[in-house]
């Protein structure tokens, strides 16, 4: 069955995602679960379409993680950051300690020496943040406390990975005297993160350093200053797919930078994400690189899965349970301590060590590395690459486990209001174009202080408005993924003041479908346009011309000598009664196709408003301050 | 109990989002059957008074209530304009304006001075009936028996949330009262405020008294 044909190998991938995924959703173990499981049926050990190559792909794959930390930078300013500072180095830190000396301690009563109990400690300390996210990220539970200092750990564990990659050389077994340890730890830099790694000309320590701030402060100073023209110069294009290009360019280019001066790919994404946080092109990336992002991830899943040596499992079954299960526990352990210790509530406590409680996919890397190294024996290694991938597939499930069965008994306190440190996505008001008609209802809305989020597909504009320190991203509104990406999940409010009426009623459409729950206001072009809004059930639909004609009109009326306020009056009167033709006739009018029989029959309803006498409105105007009747009462 | 009396509160609050003591009182009668609020500043922020809605909602109750803060011993401008406007000439006075007769009217305010305040000795010189003269004299221009007036005084002394709960308590033990016929006139037509003995004036209600 070994047909070497990528299209072949696709076709297997993806059939075994399409077909196990929906089942597992359907079963509420969510998607990961899925992944590793397809990975498991077409693996070597039950139906073998995939085989040796499973490591090659799994590479591949970890490009899907790096896509993660891209997108999670993203949603993540640097002000957020800072604000996270004490959960990633005071929870993250003593999660990587504490749990690399207990691990090292079992270790050492397995009788390991402490060489290699400290690497095994070390390397069984990271979790996986593929997992954790992708998990917490189906739940809706990133916005709660417990997934905020999961998201603490692991973003600490990321960055741990490269002073490990330094100390695990230390730690060698038979060290050869010529090999002085410095250097080794420098060759365990360059190899960082990639055996594909390019072991570029052997720098000394010093110039290698350099280097690696010299790619990261470009990265960011790139992020800071080139980007922003970069990206308007495309988006003048109009093409979507150059965008796209674009985006893909920017994550594969970074990593390429960064495995040239051997840091973790990720870890580059990630900078770059967060540098790019405050872009206003930030929704255009998002949703470009989502769909690569949940693919690749659901790659890597599947290539785990089939990458678990059921030979080992079978030789040693009491042995490698007992490993997954004493490492669940102890990491589970730690961080229930340690959520405590920072006082976590306990249910989020518990929530967050359920979601921690895995070894994580550097494991895999870190254990290859270290076999090379002579740091561990193959038969220390082996076993335990198995007991990290399985207890990857454990972790779905006490995540259900904490669902179902723990957090119901909290259920009874009341619920928090969600912290919002991850995401400014989450304002109550989303506005589509900002021209001449957005950008006044905007002013108020800000002059009242309301925080809005404005999109629009007008670069120039964009530019203008960022120089008054607006925020405002790039992006056309009628696309539900963006709208997403704008947070439209959590908004009140939509506000289509685009001036494009087909675009308009399009993204009524969608937002009715996909987001009910949004209110919409929307600018109505003219008259025909109206009705089709009101027809659609839109809330509030607001003419663009009419009220500032309107204004005009009482104008004229002042400067023919009418008093201001009856003009006024006179005005508000001609309003409502225009109001109130305009949603009747929307139900009556016809739905007509065709410019010419639409004019035709605009020039039929402005006929048959103008039969209707507007003179009659000013009838009643003032009746009460007019005292004629209390004259003839005398 | 026969059927029970339709009550109007209009009620004008330009600020209501500032006001804790209103926002209370309306809570308070907020979904009761019979009552209906017409909250004058929400459904007219331009000033546009729709005069024969309004006249057409007066026909259709039997006690009307005029609900605000004291604003300069008279109404918030909003409630004046509508008075203006819609109490008018052959509606509600004059030789065919006869739709008011027989309706009782009823002030509901809110003042910020306390009670000392409003006396002859006080620094407004006058006391709360006194000021209110041109509502009763209005009242009765319109037909209607003018009910004394139902005050919350001293509103910017009330730091207590419970405090405010009681005055609350007391305006809704008042509207019930008057949609179900269980006020005793004779009794409250003796007081000067409503709720200045209500027990008096609604002998079978369970008015809740805090310690």
């Amino acid at each position: 069955m070994h047909s070497e044909g990528f299209f072949f190998q696709a076709f297997v991938y993806l059939m075994a995602a399409v077909l196990s995924v929906p089942i597992a959703q359907r079963l509420g173990l969510g998607s990961v679960l899925g992944y590793l499981l397809a990975g498991v049926i077409i693996g070597p050990f039950v139906l073998g379409f995939v085989g040796q190559e499973g490591s090659d792909v799994m590479h591949f794959a970890e490009f899907g993680v790096v896509m993660m930390l891209f997108l999670v930078g993203l949603e993540l300013q640097p002000s957020l950051l800072w604000r996270l500072r004490v959960p990633i180095l005071g929870l993250g830190g003593l999660q990587v300690a504490v749990t690399s000396l207990g691990i090292a301690g079992l270790g050492l009563l397995f009788g390991l020496s402490w060489q290699m109990a400290l690497a095994v400690g070390m390397i069984l300390s990271l979790s996986s943040t593929a997992i954790v996210l992708q998990t917490l990220n189906e739940k809706g539970l990133t916005k709660t406390e417990a997934g905020q200092s999961a998201f603490s750990v692991l973003l600490f564990q990321d960055i741990a990975v490269i002073p490990m990659l330094a100390l695990l050389p230390l730690l060698e077994i038979a060290r050869s005297s010529a090999n002085s340890s410095v250097t080794v730890a420098a060759n365990g830099l360059v190899f960082a993160a990639a055996e594909t790694a390019e072991q570029g000309a052997a720098l000394p320590g010093w110039q290698q350093a350099l280097l690696v701030m010299g790619t990261v402060g470009g990265i960011i100073v790139a992020g800071r200053f080139l980007m922003r023209p970069v990206f308007r110069f495309i988006a003048n294009t109009r093409l979507r797919e150059m965008f796209t290009a674009s985006a893909l360019l920017l994550v594969i280019g970074i990593t390429l930078a960064m495995q040239l001066v051997g840091l973790s790919p990720a870890l580059g994404t990630f900078v770059a994400g967060v540098v790019l946080a405050d872009n206003e092109y930030r929704h255009e990336l998002e949703t470009d690189i989502e769909p690569f992002k949940g693919l690749l991830l659901g790659l890597f899943f599947i290539s785990v899965g089939a990458s678990i040596d059921f030979n080992l499992l079978f030789q040693q079954p009491l042995l490698i349970l007992g490993l997954v299960l004493g490492l669940a526990i102890a990491k589970f352990g730690v961080l229930f301590v340690l959520s405590k210790l920072f006082r976590l509530e306990l249910s989020q406590g518990l929530m967050f060590a359920f979601a921690l409680a895995q070894g994580g996919e550097f494991a895999f890397v870190l254990f290859s590395f270290a076999t090379q190294n002579n740091i561990l024996t193959p038969a220390v290694a082996n076993p335990l690459v198995v007991v990290v991938a399985l207890s990857m597939v454990l972790t779905p499930l006490l995540m259900i486990i904490n669902e179902k069965l723990v957090q119901p008994r909290f259920r009874d306190l009341t619920p928090r209001p969600e912290a919002d440190e991850i995401d400014d996505n989450e304002n109550p008001v989303i506005i589509a174009g900002f021209g001449r008609f957005g950008q006044i209802v905007g002013r108020l809305l800000l002059a009242n202080g309301c925080t809005i989020t404005v999109l629009d597909h007008n670069a120039t504009q964009i530019e203008m408005l960022r120089r008054f320190d607006w925020k405002v991203f790039y992006g056309d509104a009628s696309r539900t993924d963006l709208l997403h990406a704008a947070g439209a999940e959590q908004a009140k409010l939509l506000v289509i003041a685009i001036d494009d009426p087909e675009k308009t009623l399009e993204t009524v459409d969608r937002v009715r479908k996909h987001f009910p729950h949004l209110k919409i206001l929307a600018r109505a072009s003219d008259r025909r346009h109206a009705y089709e809004l009101i027809r659609r059930g839109v809330e509030v639909v607001q003419r663009e011309t009419f009220g500032s004609a309107l204004e005009m009109g009482v104008e004229a009326l002042k400067a023919l000598g009418v008093r201001s306020y009856r003009a006024h009056r006179a005005a508000n009167t001609f309003r409502e009664h225009d109001e109130q033709a305009l949603q009747d006739m929307a139900h009556f009018t016809g739905d007509e196709k065709g410019l010419l029989a639409r004019s035709r029959q605009m020039a039929r309803d402005l006929e048959q408003l103008l039969r209707s006498d507007d003179r009659e409105l000013t009838q009643d105007i003032d009746r009460a301050w007019d005292t004629t009747t209390l004259r003839k009462d005398r | 109990m026969g059927k029970p009396n339709q009550i109007l509160i209009l009620f004008a609050h330009p600020a209501l989002e500032k006001s804790r003591v209103n926002r209370c009182l309306i809570q308070a009668v907020k979904g009761l059957d019979s009552v209906t609020i017409h909250d004058l500043y929400e459904v007219y922020p331009n000033f546009h008074i729709d005069v024969k809605f309004e006249q057409n909602l007066l026909l259709e109750h039997d006690i009307i209530v005029f609900h605000h803060p004291f604003y300069w011993y008279s109404s918030p401008a909003l409630l004046k304009e509508w008075q203006d406007l819609v109490l008018e000439h052959g509606f509600a006075y004059g030789h065919e304006g006869i739709a008011l007769r027989g309706k009782k009217f009823l002030t509901a305010i809110t003042t910020g001075g306390g009670e000392q305040a409003y006396s002859q000795k006080g620094y407004n010189r006058f006391t709360i009936r006194q000021l209110l003269v041109p509502f009763e004299q209005t009242a009765n221009l319109c037909g209607m028996e003018y009910l004394p007036p139902f005050v919350v005084q001293g509103t910017h002394k009330l730091r207590e949330q419970n405090q405010i709960f009681k005055h609350a308590e007391d305006y809704h033990s008042v509207i019930t009262a008057l949609r179900d016929n269980r006020v005793d006139w004779e009794q409250l037509r003796q007081l000067k405020h409503f709720n200045q003995h209500l027990a008096q004036a609604i002998p079978t209600s369970e008015v809740t008294h805090h310690a």
